[in-house]
């Protein structure tokens, strides 16, 4: 029995070294392994055998089959690159079947810009009501009623106490309520001024930042945004703190960069002044810190503020405001 | 605030040139708007010489003039009686824009052809006179402009001022900043304050009936003076920044309004009733007269300036058409006064009516302005209007001002302003702007400050820090990093993720996001024919809109997109795929703040992909809005979410037979489906539309808060399909419920891989192709054990849908 075994895989082997193609290899795997070869028979009449030579006659067949086996598929793959699959030339200029790419709004791309350099900083991101009580809108923010500072902003009004918020500095009435310092938090989101113009729309979006701590100052308010604009802008953009006026905070600045369009030199963007307003910040007021309970005397602090649109729109050379939500989509698609 | 360099140089040397200055200015905190050239309209106005003067061959008025202007010779027809051949006269050539707006062009005057104007002294605003055209001095070079031959040059600095500085609303307020910042002398007109009697208290008298209002108010009065033009000196004053001269009188009272800030104001004497003033509050109803001539309803919070009898002018805001300044005016009551800021605005904004007083007295005007304000111009009017000053001034100041001492810590102001700065330095930065140290507490490093009365603005320490901040220089402050304490970071904003994550799954699935406004028009309720009950009808009314169609904050996006979608059509861009994340708004009574909650909605209509050589476009239908819910929902990995016919007047905008409510557990979740026809005529599309809409909060609630990994399974799976010929109206998620439901632990998904409608199927009926696939955990399934479950499947799907096998 053992000779039968070494002779059918003497054969086997024999065949498959003469084997010059695919189809002599598979005909040598059809007779000795396919369902009717000689191998396979063996193993079928395995049982018939003496009880004595069965096992040693199972394990050499066995053998001797994973042998073949392995054989088979080594002359197999020797051939592989003789012969490919498929034989048809691609055009490859032709276009792709393409999942044509959605666009995220600018003034989204840019808001998440401006919190992603500030988280990196870390700020945390906080969100209120767009619809907003005059108290936190105005006057926890040092504006009361009747203060020509309300002059600034044109309001919407929804009833006597009740307005569109002008501006994302409520949130730092809400953040200071609702923990004690340190506080470092910023507040991306819409705000309404009954405005339209080439330059002014209903509706346009901010993004605040307060920070307060001990001897926060403004020198640390100066390293922040000059940190900011270095990141949002160029790494060389200059840019200068003027003093300004915002109820809320004292002393307050405007920030400006030198125009990213004309370097300096003056030209329509910046009114031929070389520079552009992009920020307004100061140090919090202490009438604001008195109206959430801190203590004057022990916290300071610094907020700012700016315009997610006016930024967009230095970034991509934007000319008209309004642009962004006529949702034309020959405009949002380029970004 | 307008400042003209001519007017400013009569306070403080300017060294710089005018776009340093303008520069110093704004760095200083008074920000320059523009840079204007006072006499740039005189660029096009040359010096002439007329030629020849003829009579006009058709006008008896009218001459036709050559000029010589250097070059060409220039006719003109003229038709001022002064005109002579010989004469140096100003010529406006075509082009030119005088100051009162009018465009000079070429014209055909009857007949005759005129190249230009020859200019009046007023024409050009550089004097009264417009009896006859302006005679130049003969030497002057012909054909240089006006501007240039008379040596005219002067600029107008606009300043945008902040609230905080009412002092530099006028021009000796602003001298002062440059005086400071250029480091000039500061030098105030001379105003004299000798004490020359009290002559005036048997003439007249001031009674302040509400001190609250008005805590002083001073007068005094002169006599036979005459009313007419300034001096020339006077009116140009007022011109270079933008006034208009009226008589002497009034110029001279605008004129130290502007100088000082202290509006001031004449009455006519004779014409105050009982010769006295009482300072009162209006009368419920009371309506009075403004100098503009328009009626005013008065009510009793304003405060008003009367004589004996009636109201002669609305305190701090404007006199009264019957106690003007006439030219017959002979004696003239002028009053300086200070009044409540809060009053003034209430007032002003009442009336709808802002004045150059107004403005002032709601900043706050310097309460010890009054006399200096009051004698500069009774003394102008005495000298330039040829009156004779009555001996005394009326002061009734029956509300004292205490003096406000501030106490500003060295310490402190570093501290905020992050500088190494000492006292002395701190002390010689506030002198220079008028601040001056009233002592110094070496021992405790605090100095004590009395601002100066005309800084309304300076109440607390951090105040005078500002004003430290600003005259050491912003930019000279250091810059350096703040520490950001560890425990600052403590807003957790969980709808903030899922937004993101959101936006970036509707943008990979092709959609592009929109922003829309969150304000709609009133009648989007009416165009979305939501029922007269639905709570999308809760919407917040703004009572200031800037149109009618932005009356309403919206309570759904869908209008929004619907109205991007019009925007775009109109533009010929037919295939959209777009979305918003934002907020809607429903109403909670009045004066409450909304319900404010973030929704996601989504629009496609068009092709379903776009078009290229690998194949026909396809229309997008329902089950690509379906799909990309879905996908959203698999996304976030919510699952076991149900798509079933919303209830009547949930959709009222989508089409009936195309809509679904999406729920889960039934929660809804949101809308979707295809847009009404009437719906989208309304909206003026004409191509269908498919939309949805989902809460936010809603999903947020229902996303995994952690994810736990389960084992890859370790054998294979197999699949077994049965086609079903089921009634037409039949659901066919039914079918797979029931599978998912049957109680066999083996099936491990079902899904419908075909529907055919149609021949050789019966009209009632459709086939239903479904695919089961069935995995054990435990070990390879035999084909005879799943043969056996699908069969038992089969048999009770057949009888539970009255379903028959495909013959």
């Amino acid at each position: 029995m053992i000779q039968e075994i070494h002779r059918i895989r003497e054969e086997a082997l024999e065949a498959l070294a003469a084997a010059q193609d695919e189809r002599e290899i598979e005909a040598v795997a059809i007779r000795h392994l396919g369902r009717k070869g000689a191998l396979t028979g063996f193993l079928r009449n395995i049982a018939k055998l003496p009880a004595a030579e069965r096992a040693a006659a199972g394990k050499q067949a066995n053998a001797a089959k994973k042998e073949l086996e392995a054989a088979v598929q080594k002359a197999r793959d020797g051939l592989q690159p003789k012969r490919p699959l498929q034989t048809e030339r691609v055009d490859i200029s032709l276009p792709g079947r393409r999942a044509a790419p959605g666009h995220t709004h600018p003034v989204s791309q840019v808001t998440q810009e401006i919190c992603s350099i500030l988280e990196r900083m870390g700020f945390s991101v906080a969100e209120g009501p767009e619809v907003e009580t005059d108290y936190y809108n105005f006057e926890a923010l040092n504006v009361p009623k009747y203060h020509p500072a309300r002059d600034m902003q044109d309001t919407f009004y929804i009833s006597e106490n009740i307005v569109l918020r002008t501006q994302t500095s409520p949130m730092q009435i809400r953040a200071m309520e609702q923990q004690a310092p340190p506080v470092a938090v910023i507040a991306p989101g819409k705000v309404f001024r009954c405005d339209s113009d080439l330059t002014h729309t209903p509706m346009f979006h901010q993004v605040e930042g307060l920070l307060v701590d001990e001897n926060v100052s403004f020198a640390d308010l100066k390293g922040t945004l000059t940190a900011f604009v270095h990141e949002m802008f160029d790494s060389d953009t200059a840019l200068r703190f003027r003093p300004s006026f915002f109820p809320f905070t004292e002393p307050s600045a405007e920030v400006d960069i030198l125009c990213v369009m004309c370097r300096g030199k003056g030209c329509r963007v910046c009114g031929q002044s070389g520079w552009l307003e992009i920020l307004g910040s100061g140090m919090v007021h202490p009438n604001v810190f008195r109206s959430v309970g801190y203590d004057t005397g022990r916290f300071t602090g610094f907020a700012f503020g700016m315009g997610v649109e006016r930024i967009a729109m230095l970034k991509y050379g934007i000319d008209d405001i309004r642009k962004f939500f006529n949702n034309d989509m020959r405009f949002l698609r380029q970004f | 605030m307008k400042v003209s360099l001519s007017w400013l140089q009569a306070y403080v040397p300017l060294v710089e040139p005018v776009d340093q200055l303008a520069e110093k200015l704004t760095m200083a905190g008074l920000e320059v708007d523009t840079i204007e050239d006072r006499f740039s309209y005189l660029q096009t106005v040359k010096v002439a010489r007329v030629e020849m003067v003829r009579p006009h061959p058709d006008a008896d008025k009218l001459k036709c003039c050559s000029l010589a202007t250097g070059g060409n010779q220039v006719d003109v027809v003229c038709g001022a009686p002064n005109v002579a051949e010989g004469q140096y006269v100003p010529l406006a050539i075509p082009g030119t824009v005088l100051p009162d707006g009018r465009e000079i062009t070429a014209a055909t005057i009857r007949g005759v052809a005129s190249a230009g104007m020859i200019c009046s002294q007023a024409e050009l605003e550089l004097g009264s006179d417009h009896s006859g055209i302006w005679v130049l001095p003969e030497d002057l070079p012909l054909g240089v402009s006006v501007a240039e031959a008379l040596k005219l040059g002067d600029h107008v600095l606009d300043i945008d001022l902040t609230p905080n500085r009412p002092d530099c609303l006028s021009l000796i307020g602003v001298a002062r900043e440059i005086a400071a910042f250029s480091n000039q002398p500061l030098s105030l007109p001379e105003v004299s304050t000798a004490d020359d009697g009290q002559a005036i208290a048997a003439k007249t008298a001031v009674a302040i009936e509400a001190p609250d209002l008005c805590p002083r108010y001073a007068a005094r009065l002169i006599e036979d003076v005459s009313v007419g033009p300034s001096p020339e000196w006077l009116q140009d004053r007022l011109r270079s920044v933008g006034q208009r001269p009226i008589n002497n009188i009034v110029d001279i009272t605008n004129f130290v309004m502007l100088e000082m800030g202290q509006p001031l104001h004449a009455f006519d004497f004779d014409n105050l009733a009982g010769q006295r003033i009482v300072v009162r509050r209006a009368n419920p109803g009371e309506v009075f007269i403004t100098l503009d001539n328009k009626e005013r309803r008065l009510d009793e919070d304003m405060l008003m300036i009367c004589d004996a009898e009636k109201p002669v002018a609305i305190g701090g805001v404007m006199g009264g058409l019957n106690s003007e300044v006439e030219p017959a005016t002979r004696q003239v009551l002028l009053e300086s006064a200070c009044f409540n800021p809060v009053s003034i605005r209430k007032t002003a904004k009442q009336l709808g009516l802002q004045t150059e007083a107004s403005h002032r007295f709601e900043r706050g005007v310097d309460p010890d302005g009054t006399l200096v304000a009051l004698n500069r111009a009774a003394q102008l009017i005495a000298e330039l209007g040829g009156g004779r000053l009555v001996a005394g001034t009326i002061d009734a100041h029956p509300g004292a001002r205490p003096a406000k001492a501030i106490t500003l810590s060295v310490a402190a102001t570093n501290r905020l302003l992050g500088t190494q700065l000492d006292q002395p330095t701190i002390s010689r930065l506030l002198s220079s702007i008028g601040i001056e140290t009233q002592a110094v507490d070496t021992a405790n490093d605090r100095i004590t400050i009395s601002p100066p009365s005309f800084r309304v603005d300076l109440t607390q320490p951090e105040d005078l820090m500002e004003e430290v901040a600003r005259t050491w220089g912003y930019n000279a402050i250091p810059t350096r990093m703040p520490h950001i304490a560890a425990g600052s970071t403590r807003f957790v904003n969980p709808l903030r993720p899922t937004k993101i994550r959101l936006r970036g799954l509707m943008t990979g699935q092709g959609f592009t996001e929109t922003v829309n406004y969150s304000f709609i028009s009133a009648g989007a309720g009416d165009a979305l024919l939501l029922a007269a009950d639905d709570p999308r009808r809760r919407t917040v009314k703004i009572l200031n809109p800037l149109s009618e169609d932005q009356g309403v904050m919206r309570t759904t996006l869908i209008p929004g997109l619907l109205e991007t979608m019009e925007r775009n059509l109109a533009q010929q861009m037919k295939n959209l795929k777009c979305f918003e994340l934002g907020k809607v708004f429903t109403d909670r009574g009045p004066d409450e703040q909304p319900h404010e909650a973030e929704m996601l909605a989504g629009l496609w209509t068009g092709v379903r992909r776009e078009t290229g050589w690998y194949g026909e476009p396809s229309a997008c239908d329902f089950f690509d809005i379906k799909g990309t819910v879905e996908s959203l929902l698999e996304a976030l990995q919510i699952e076991d979410v149900a798509y079933r016919a919303p209830a009547p007047g949930e959709a009222p905008y989508l089409r009936e037979d195309a809509a679904a409510a999406i729920v889960k557990h039934d929660q809804p979740l949101g809308l979707l489906g295809e847009l009404a026809p009437e719906v989208a005529a309304g909206f003026n599309l004409k191509q269908r539309v498919f939309v949805f809409e989902l809460a936010l909060a809603r999903l947020q609630a229902l996303i995994p808060e952690r994810i736990e990994a389960r084992p890859i399974p370790r054998f294979p799976s197999i699949a077994r399909d049965i086609t079903l010929i089921v009634p037409h109206a039949l659901a066919a998620d039914a079918v797979c419920r029931h599978i998912r439901s049957s109680g066999e632990t083996l099936v491990e998904d079902v899904r419908i891989f075909d529907v055919f409608m149609g021949a050789p199927i019966p009209a009632d009926k459709k086939s239903l192709s479904i695919r089961v696939t069935y995995r054990s955990a435990e070990s390879t399934l035999e084909d005879e054990a799943v043969n056996t479950i699908h069969q038992r499947l089969s048999e009770q799907l057949l009888e539970a849908f009255n379903a028959q096998l495909p013959t």
